[in-house]
């Protein structure tokens, strides 16, 4: 039984770490994002915080929406409720999660369209944050000239979690991940030029820096915030379940 | 006027504030969300010498910022920036009249800016030509994020801000604060996107465009923009007292800045009482770029910090400078080459 009920919590925490903040490109259980999770008989209720009430409702109800898709993906799970607490549209949010309203039934005239090419703004621009560090790695070890970086291919990358992160925001943006495509490219794939390739990198470089900057400060401002909590970085997991559902 | 081993430094803080965020003053929860996130920002970003308790943080008087700024502070000259935030608090967040007043009492230390709403549309037209008239406006704050009935923000290149710009044209003011705050409406574009500022910056040339915050967080898109544009400059607030915290990040913003849109561009703001001026004029003047890092990015020289901290805002501000701390060429030059770091091919 305590085997079962420990699989079944970890089942929910690798579900929720699939969900990222999309603006950061980290996932939400190790920003600190996911305040508490309560699997119950009825289902699993989970209770998401943001560093401050003005983040962004946008990427907010992104993230509450994910990670309710991530969690009814799991068997037995039972009614899956997720909830963002201290926002200043928390209740318009945790009323169109409850209700599955979807993002425009949750802020109607708000909205114009839905947030897919907002998505993928951040999509790109997590690729593009890679795509540096996987060049950065590999010229730590390897000196390159501009015409040797602008030939990379997928298979002159080592083996490593640079190259992982690489290919799953290529995937996310659509691009192929043959070993035989080229590393350093443009938005839509495309290959760069050799007098553009200094003026790439050096861009990719500030979209990385910015990117890695906002999560330290979405940190730090999360952490203020939420001093005086007994409640710290990692999500209270309270399991009250006495029925055999998720195994 | 600063000094620290024998040089001199005159000092412009961009960007202060006197605001009202009392329990009494709040129409709504949102005013309390908001003073209660701003005073976090304070407590997570200062250094331990400079923290105020909550009470003095939600309001603290024009003694108190005379005090802070010129007489604690080094600064030589301010420029308030109003946020009024009217649908969150009862006479606005930024006390308009009591900083007016301060302002006129003080002219030579002391600009105000004030704001508008394009939202407004031709009642707010009249308004500005009315405070123009009256508070003698060289430049205006926008917040771009304000929310309004309905509507949780604007972009800079809608029709009826467009006409509120070509106003300002016509009235004289030629320095255009920018605010960019998250939950702009319609909530599926990027809410700190900058690319409206881009488009205006191109069609009103007569004005100068300063990004607050230098685009936080979109940091490269704010470089990208003031790269294509001579007329875009960049803040320092909120970005500065990073240089406490996390000093190797606040190298890496302002190794950036300095690379892509160059020394004239960027101007120094506490946004006071956010931060108080003391310790971040203290602590810029003695920042270098760490040993290790001087591989990405160039030593910052003197001159540099001599004309973010005021010689950049005073040239943009008409703010006379006394001979002694001028530099021999001039500072906030909006002709010169905005992108030299960027044009040049980067070592690998």
């Amino acid at each position: 039984m305590t085997a079962a009920v420990l699989s079944a919590e970890a089942e929910v925490l690798d579900a929720l770490a699939t969900v990222t903040d999309p603006e950061l490109d980290e996932p939400i259980t190790e920003l600190g994002f996911v305040r508490s999770v309560l699997l119950d008989d009825v289902g699993i209720t989970v209770h998401l915080r943001l560093p401050t009430a003005f983040c962004s409702p946008n990427f907010a109800y992104l993230m509450a929406s994910d990670a309710l898709d991530a969690l009814r993906e799991l068997d037995h799970i039972g009614e899956v409720r997720v909830l963002l607490d201290d926002h200043h549209d928390s209740e318009k949010i945790n009323t169109g999660l409850a209700a599955d309203a979807g993002y425009l039934g949750t802020f109607g005239d708000e909205a114009e369209e839905s947030l897919a090419a907002l998505r993928d703004v951040f999509w790109r621009k997590a690729h593009t944050a890679a795509m540096e560090r996987a060049i950065g790695s590999l010229m730590r070890q390897t000196p390159m000239d501009v015409d040797l970086i602008r030939r990379l291919t997928l298979r002159d990358l080592p083996e490593g979690k640079p190259k992982v992160a690489l290919l799953r925001r290529r995937f996310a943006i659509g691009l192929s991940n043959c070993p035989n495509s080229r590393v350093l490219v443009d938005d839509d794939g495309k290959s760069i030029p050799i007098e553009g390739v200094p003026l790439r990198l050096r861009f990719a470089k500030s979209v990385r820096m910015s990117m890695e900057g906002n999560a330290h400060f979405c940190r730090g401002l999360l952490a203020t915030r939420y001093a005086d909590d007994s409640v710290g970085a990692e999500p209270i997991v309270t399991n009250t379940r006495t029925l055999r559902r998720m195994q | 006027m600063y000094q620290k081993d024998g040089q001199k430094y005159f000092i412009v803080d961009g960007h202060v504030h006197l605001w009202d965020g009392r329990a009494t003053n709040h129409k709504n929860v949102h005013g309390k969300q908001f003073i209660d996130c701003f005073y976090d920002y304070h407590k997570n970003l200062s250094p331990e010498e400079a923290l105020w308790d909550y009470d003095t943080y939600t309001y603290y008087g024009g003694d108190r910022l005379m005090k802070d700024l010129f007489v604690d502070g080094y600064v030589d000259h301010a420029i308030f920036q109003a946020t009024l935030l009217s649908d969150f608090y009862v006479t606005g967040f930024g006390q308009t009249e009591e900083a007016f007043d301060l302002a006129r009492r003080h002219p030579a230390k002391l600009t105000y800016n004030h704001a508008y709403d394009p939202r407004y549309g031709e009642a707010g037209l009249a308004q500005l030509r009315r405070d123009a008239d009256r508070m003698n406006l060289q430049g205006v704050k926008l917040y771009t994020a304000e929310w309004h009935g309905e509507s949780r923000g604007y972009k800079l290149d809608e029709p009826w801000s467009r006409r509120y710009l070509e106003e300002c044209i016509k009235l004289g003011i030629k320095n255009i604060h920018v605010h960019k705050g998250p939950t702009i409406r319609p909530l599926d574009r990027d809410a700190f996107d900058v690319a409206d500022v881009d488009k205006v910056a191109t069609d009103y040339l007569e004005l100068n465009f300063v990004v607050e915050h230098v685009g936080l967080p979109r940091l490269e898109d704010f470089c990208w923009i003031a790269t294509q544009e001579s007329n875009v400059y960049g803040g320092l607030a909120v970005a500065i007292p990073f240089i406490h915290t996390r000093p190797r990040y606040f190298a890496q913003i302002i190794g950036e800045l300095l690379y892509w849109i160059g020394e004239d561009k960027i101007l120094f703001s506490s946004d006071y009482a956010l931060w108080t001026p003391k310790w971040l004029i203290e602590k810029f003047v003695d920042f270098q770029i760490p040993e290790d890092m001087l591989g990405e990015y160039a030593p910052i020289t003197v001159e540099q910090k001599r004309k973010i901290l005021g010689l950049n805002a005073a040239a943009l501000y008409d703010i006379d400078v006394p001979a002694e701390l001028q530099l021999d060429e001039p500072a906030g030059q909006g002709g010169v080459d905005v992108a030299a770091g960027a044009k040049e091919s980067v070592s690998l």
